[in-house]
């Protein structure tokens, strides 16, 4: 192989790719971009529901219990509701997510040392949030029944709670999704990118008949393939480093794991996104096919495959066989390592080694189909 | 000197299609040879299998004494290839697309510069060096293409329909471009649907279907014509005129010209009285019947009805 004519063919793409700044800051700007509309969209936190409150009760202690709802700051009081209010009717029209109800006498049963009764009601019809909203409410009524149990005579507590349950959760203890998201999000943003930008960078030139014009030179197939990888690497590599400064700027997810591990496993990542860009661009004949053929092929995976929003473990077997190809699978724990647990590679070996193969594979297919002869 | 290319027996089959049938030809150092017949007789096929694209199905060919089929990469090291489409990088300067292929070709440093300079030159580009390519008129693109084309010093050149879409003085200009290179000891061989490129190639080969139907100089392939006359016949129906005359003993061959008909006879006279006798008949009275010089146009229309009527022969023999 010759570095000249690598060389010459990478510094034609770049040129190339400063003569079109529309498509360059597509390359480096659509990825930070992506990050931020994502970021924000993709937030599976629930903040500030919107709770209406019929307290019957007006005691001390009732006002506590609602009190402790309003400052975990996941519920706003949009309501005081009269025994008789119609709570359906709030409901349906959407003016509260959940009611909390304090029947009459609430005080005084728990002055009395007996069970309160106190009733949260939800609106079911989006799942997912009613799950978050019902976990913040039971860990809210949980704490208040903690301080409580504290506050009560030593001799009463024998019998009551034995099991001094305290959990902790680790790398995000706010549970934060978008720690979770952002190590996701740059798995399928460089998979995007750099399949989309490969794969129409070497079909433009089948189109131009540029292509043909190269392959009567003397140029190797692997020196046309190098000169057409390198600049897309660099590529790929600078808008890693943008998104991951966005992700600190906005959304507060810092690099906690060594650089070099980071830019090692995003380096055989990439390999293996711009080998798929070039297996693609070995299938497709126009640009606008290969455009498609390449968002579908390399984005579909990325989201759905990796783990990246759906837990792998709780996908039926077949489609858990399936995620073993997709490479964003294996970067997605590997990034979540470095990035959130500050972990090295050397915990991720296994991962790594997927990378590496599905990276040689590829490459191999793509290098065997553009250098295959015309029949 | 042995020749520059050898073709023997070159057959190209695409699944059931054969593309080129039995080629045998061969070109020797510092001609000009045109590669003529309609799209998809086969010229661009020859002309990829010259230059180590495809393999032949059969039979051999040979450029510079290396064989097509063992040699590909020699071969394509050593010569040079303008497409169809003039293959240039529209996003680039004249100098960089230069400076791309030159790089490509494996130039480097004064050589690399050398050889930009000269294409330059060559291809009457000075003071458009910064130009992007995509802003040059047609002409001035496929001179470029030539010049990145042979960047390299290639001791043969093809060239693949290098004038389609160009305008009748580039391509003149661009005629020159390959007499001067020809001069230099280059061999050129070039495929063209234009008879007027054609009638400047020192010899040329007419392929139909696939075949060659006929081969050598222009006033070779005009010999055909011996020892019999081509008569031009302005008449007000010529269609018509050619149904009647068909089929006639003395009439050899007929074809229709625009407005005009072409008919071949023996004799000069006698054919100019049958014709007028046959058409004032019907009304369809001839202004006038001229004998004129064949063109190639009338050599070719003469070789593919011959050609075509071998082939029904063939088939109706099997």
């Amino acid at each position: 192989m010759s570095l000249r004519k690598v060389w010459a063919i990478a510094g034609k793409e770049l040129r190339q790719a400063s003569r079109d700044p529309l498509s360059l800051a597509m390359l480096l700007g659509v990825p930070t971009m992506m990050l931020v509309m994502y970021g924000y969209a993709i937030n599976f936190d629930v903040r500030h529901v919107r709770l209406a409150v019929r307290d019957l009760d007006k005691s001390a202690a009732s006002r506590d219990l609602v009190a402790s709802f309003v400052n975990s700051t996941y519920f706003d009081q949009v309501a005081d509701l009269a025994a008789n209010a119609d709570l359906e009717r709030l409901t349906e029209r959407r003016v509260a997510r959940a009611i909390l109800a304090i029947p009459e006498g609430y005080a005084r049963d728990l002055e009395a040392g007996r069970v309160a009764k106190v009733q949260l009601i939800l609106d079911g019809a989006d799942a997912n949030t009613a799950t978050t909203v019902l976990g913040y409410a039971s860990a809210l009524i949980g704490a208040a029944n903690a301080r409580m149990f504290l506050a009560s005579p030593a001799a009463e507590r024998v019998n009551r709670s034995p099991i001094d349950y305290q959990p902790r959760v680790w790398y995000n203890p706010e549970l934060r999704s978008t720690q979770f998201l952002v190590p996701g999000l740059v798995g399928f943003i460089l998979m995007l990118t750099a399949v989309v930008s490969t794969a129409l960078s070497v079909v433009r030139e089948k189109e131009r008949g540029t292509l043909e014009q190269l392959r009567v030179t003397s140029l190797r197939p692997s020196e046309l393939i190098a000169g057409k990888v390198l600049p897309y690497l660099g590529i790929s590599l600078t808008a890693t480093a943008i998104i991951l400064v966005a992700a600190r700027l906005l959304f507060g997810v810092s690099v906690r794991g060594p650089y070099l591990d980071l830019f090692v496993a995003t380096l055989i990542y990439l390999i293996g996104a711009l080998g798929f860009g070039l297996l693609v661009s070995s299938f497709a004949d126009t640009q606008a096919m290969a455009f498609q053929v390449a968002m579908v092929t390399s984005m579909l995976p990325a989201i759905f495959l990796s783990g990246f929003i759906f837990p792998i473990r709780s996908m039926p077997l077949a489609v858990q066989v399936l995620t073993y190809a997709v490479p964003a699978r294996y970067f997605n724990v590997i990034l979540r390592g470095v990035i959130l647990k500050g972990a090295g590679l050397a915990s991720y070996g296994r991962d790594v080694a997927f990378l590496v193969l599905y990276a040689t594979a590829v490459m191999g297919v793509a290098y065997a189909r553009l250098t295959r002869k015309e029949v | 000197m042995p020749p520059v290319i050898e073709v023997e027996g070159l057959v190209k089959r695409f699944g059931a299609f054969t593309s080129v049938d039995d080629l045998t030809l061969s070109v020797s150092k510092g001609e000009v040879f045109g590669l003529l017949g309609s799209n998809g007789a086969g010229k661009t096929t020859t002309i990829r299998m010259l230059c180590g694209l495809l393999t032949p199905t059969s039979g051999s060919a040979r450029v510079l004494g290396m064989d097509v089929a063992r040699n590909p990469e020699g071969i394509k090291r050593r010569i040079g290839y303008m497409t169809q489409r003039f293959s240039l990088y529209d996003d680039l300067t004249v100098r960089q697309n230069l400076r791309f292929f030159g790089g490509v070709y494996g130039l480097r440093g004064h050589a690399l510069g050398e050889r930009t300079d000269w294409a330059v030159v060559t291809a009457g580009l000075e003071g458009k060096e910064d130009l992007l390519t995509r802003s040059l008129p047609g002409g001035w693109k496929q001179r470029l293409a030539l010049a990145c084309a042979v960047l390299h010093d290639p001791k043969v050149v093809f060239l693949d329909e290098p004038t389609g879409g160009v305008d009748p003085i580039s391509r003149r200009r661009f005629w020159t471009l390959i007499d001067a290179m020809a001069g230099e000891g280059i061999t050129l061989i070039v495929t063209t649907h234009y008879l007027d490129e054609a009638e400047r190639c020192d010899r040329i080969a007419l392929m139909h279907a696939g075949r060659l139907v006929a081969l050598g100089t222009v006033a070779e392939l005009k010999e055909v014509f011996a020892g019999r006359v081509l008569l031009e016949v302005a008449c007000p129906r010529a269609l018509e005129a050619q149904a009647q005359l068909e089929g006639q003993a003395w009439v050899l061959e007929s074809a229709v010209f625009g407005t005009r008909l072409h008919v071949v006879v023996a004799d000069a006279e006698e054919g100019r009285r049958r014709i007028e006798e046959a058409l004032s008949g019907s009304g369809n009275v001839p202004a006038e019947v001229e004998r004129i010089v064949p063109s190639l146009e009338d050599v070719f229309i003469h070789c593919i009805e011959a050609e075509e009527a071998a082939r029904a022969a063939r088939g109706v023999a099997s």
